[in-house]
């Protein structure tokens, strides 16, 4: 739809369209709209994660930290907040050490089935993943790696691949080639040009694969549940017991810690966040 | 300083002959540009010398001694690229440094040649700037510097102004070749803009599908195309398809002239290529209708048709009077030969005399 009033109209817009005033209004309206759906439950959440007793005929409840106090003096739950801050980062890294190099691969070498193999990075997220688990669960059996770190991390890892493959070969194949020829022309080797030069340009581009990846590994409940039960357990895990067996405030206590991770990386790396970068991950 | 040899240099991309068997002596100090339309082979030819293509075959040389087995970093060559040039993360400064620092030369020398080769390109004051807040000619200038500070033994251009508008890239290639001169380092510049290769070049290799063409000076190549590609090529020409008759008797049009010694059989094709400013109005010669006059201030150019000729292209001074649609007379004043691909060699420089007309259509 032409923003400009004149082709609007021209085109055969409805007639109120035409009036700035009134398009502006339904511009508005909408946007609210959207904006209570989209935060309208997240407030909810936090009215709730604060709240003390709630009676009848007040609207708000009264302001109390005691379900803060309850949830973070669990012991279970601090093993989970301790497992999850401490596995999402190490399975970010370990898939950054191993994708990045088969980004760079992907993005600079032609080599035969490098599109179908780039595809299939897909296929983790392209079918249900409950299976896949299963059959990797059985795998870890014989490897002794159920209800293991490891097990846990690897299980996270499988989650980032797809963020940690795409968006970095896009953003390696945006750098101009010529920039690695002029560091190799002045006497750089390879491996220097790539970490004094190409690997300095495609940070941005890095930093927002490596959030995609943590976040994807920070949430991931499914795989965790199959693999880490009953001694390794995270977070998103342990909400599924929170929800079940514990009042409601409980549940959006844990809520807000989920959810904090993702804010506050997200408000870290927003001048990164620029379309360009994302788009980029998605050109084969 | 050094001279650059490529013998026998041939390179395919899969079916395609990018360059194909190419044997090109750069002397030291000179100024060589290679000159062709894209897709010619010349930047392949670049890439080469600075060690980013490998030959299929042969051989190319510094100084006499093979850099075959050189990779680009240990080549004692300097690439200017088209663009994307400078390192987006680094100052100019840091750019500049980068090589000097792989070398560990002290910072205080690194400073100083900073400084210095600076100062040479022309921005004194730039060394603490981001590429992105330089002009694209200031640059091309840092790339240049880039390429000087490591003093290497041959400069490399690859249309390093392609990207600037009209008035910088005059300017920008008079500083080059200025700055050549000044520290008489030997070059190789590649362009596809046969203005900038006349201007700058010592001599000029013209390339065709991969193939050399011909190697010369610029006036040289202008006034004895050794092809009918560079006599096309290089400035403007008028091509007029001919026909040899009675043996030694060129016809070409109402034009008819003498053909240099050799035996020639009646009716061989030859295309008599004439340039714009050796059409002379004469009562004697062929006639042809003016169809066209173009006005470019110091000079005139007359486009007209002449029967059985095709049209020509005719360069005149600003005091002679055409009117579209008049008749005029033309006379060929010098012209050059060509059987195939290749001049008619006359044993020297065509003289005149070999296109004087001998007898009216």
């Amino acid at each position: 739809m032409s923003l400009s009033a004149a082709p609007a109209a021209a085109g055969g817009a409805p007639w109120y369209w035409a009036i700035g005033g009134l398009r502006r209004a339904l511009g508005l309206g909408a946007f609210l709209a959207l904006a209570a759906f989209i935060l309208g439950p997240l407030l909810t959440l936090l009215v709730w994660a604060f709240a003390g007793a709630w009676l009848f005929p007040n609207l708000l409840p009264e302001f109390s930290l005691k379900w803060w106090y309850y949830v973070l003096g669990n012991a279970d739950v601090d093993k989970a907040i301790r497992m999850s801050f401490l596995s999402a980062p190490i399975a970010t890294l370990f898939s950054a050490v191993i994708c990045i190099p088969a980004a760079y691969a992907f993005a600079r070498l032609e080599f035969p089935g490098r599109r179908v193999l780039l595809l299939s990075f897909l296929c983790a997220n392209a079918f249900p993943k409950i299976g896949l688990y299963v059959s990797i669960a059985t795998l870890f059996y014989h490897l002794n790696l159920m209800d293991t770190f490891a097990g846990v991390v690897l299980i996270q890892v499988v989650n980032t691949i797809l963020f940690m493959i795409w968006i970095p070969t896009g953003t390696f194949r945006g750098i101009n080639r010529n920039l690695e020829e002029a560091a190799r022309d002045v006497g750089a080797g390879p491996l220097r040009t790539f970490f004094h030069i190409t690997l300095p340009i495609a940070v941005p581009g890095l930093i927002v694969a490596a959030l995609f990846a943590f976040l994807a590994a920070f949430d991931e409940a499914q795989g965790t549940l199959i693999v880490g039960t009953p001694n390794h357990i995270t977070m998103p895990v342990m909400m599924y017991t929170l929800v079940l067996s514990y009042a409601q405030p409980v549940g959006a206590v844990f809520s807000v810690l989920l959810s904090l991770p993702s804010l506050v990386f997200l408000l870290l790396a927003q001048r990164y966040l620029r379309a360009g970068y994302l788009a980029a991950g998605y050109s084969l | 300083m050094a001279s650059l040899s490529l013998v026998h240099v041939s390179r395919r991309f899969g079916a395609q002959a990018a360059v194909r068997d190419v044997t090109l002596d750069v002397r030291n100090g000179e100024l060589m540009c290679l000159l062709g339309p894209s897709g010619c082979g010349k930047t392949t030819m670049l890439r080469m010398i600075g060690g980013f293509i490998m030959p299929d075959a042969g051989d190319i040389q510094i100084e006499g001694r093979s850099v075959m087995a050189l990779p680009p970093e240990r080549r004692p060559t300097a690439m200017v690229f088209q663009r994307y040039n400078l390192w987006p993360h680094m100052t100019v400064a840091g750019n500049i440094a980068f090589g000097l620092r792989l070398r560990h030369l002290p910072r205080a020398e690194i400073e100083t040649k900073v400084r210095q080769v600076l100062a040479l390109v022309g921005l004194p004051g730039a060394a603490q700037k981001y590429p992105h807040q330089l002009s694209g000619g200031e640059q091309q200038r840092v790339a240049v510097a880039r390429a000087l500070v490591l003093a290497p033994q041959i400069l490399l251009l690859d249309e390093p102004f392609s990207n600037l508008d009209a008035r910088l890239r005059v300017h920008m290639r008079e500083e080059v070749k200025q700055l050549q001169r000044q520290i008489g380092i030997t070059t190789v510049f590649v362009t596809h803009d046969q203005e900038e290769a006349l201007t700058i070049a010592d001599r000029i290799a013209v390339m065709k599908d991969g193939i050399l063409q011909q190697v010369d000076t610029p006036a040289a190549l202008y006034a004895r195309p050794q092809t009918l590609f560079v006599a096309d090529f290089i400035g403007a020409m008028n091509l007029v398809p001919a026909r040899v008759e009675a043996g030694q008797m060129l016809a070409a049009g109402a034009w008819r002239l003498r053909l240099p010694s050799g035996v020639w059989a009646d009716g061989a094709e030859m295309t008599l290529a004439v340039r714009p400013e050796d059409l002379i109005l004469d009562p004697q010669g062929a006639p042809a209708r003016v169809r066209r006059v173009i006005n470019l201030g110091h000079y005139r150019q007359v486009l007209l048709d002449s029967p059985g000729a095709g049209p020509l292209r005719l360069f005149t001074g600003k005091e002679a009077a055409f009117a579209e649609g008049q008749e005029v007379r033309v006379r060929v004043a010098r012209a050059l030969v060509f059987h195939g691909a290749s001049v008619v060699e006359v044993g020297g420089p065509m003289r005149p005399a070999v296109a004087a007309p001998v007898e009216r259509g």
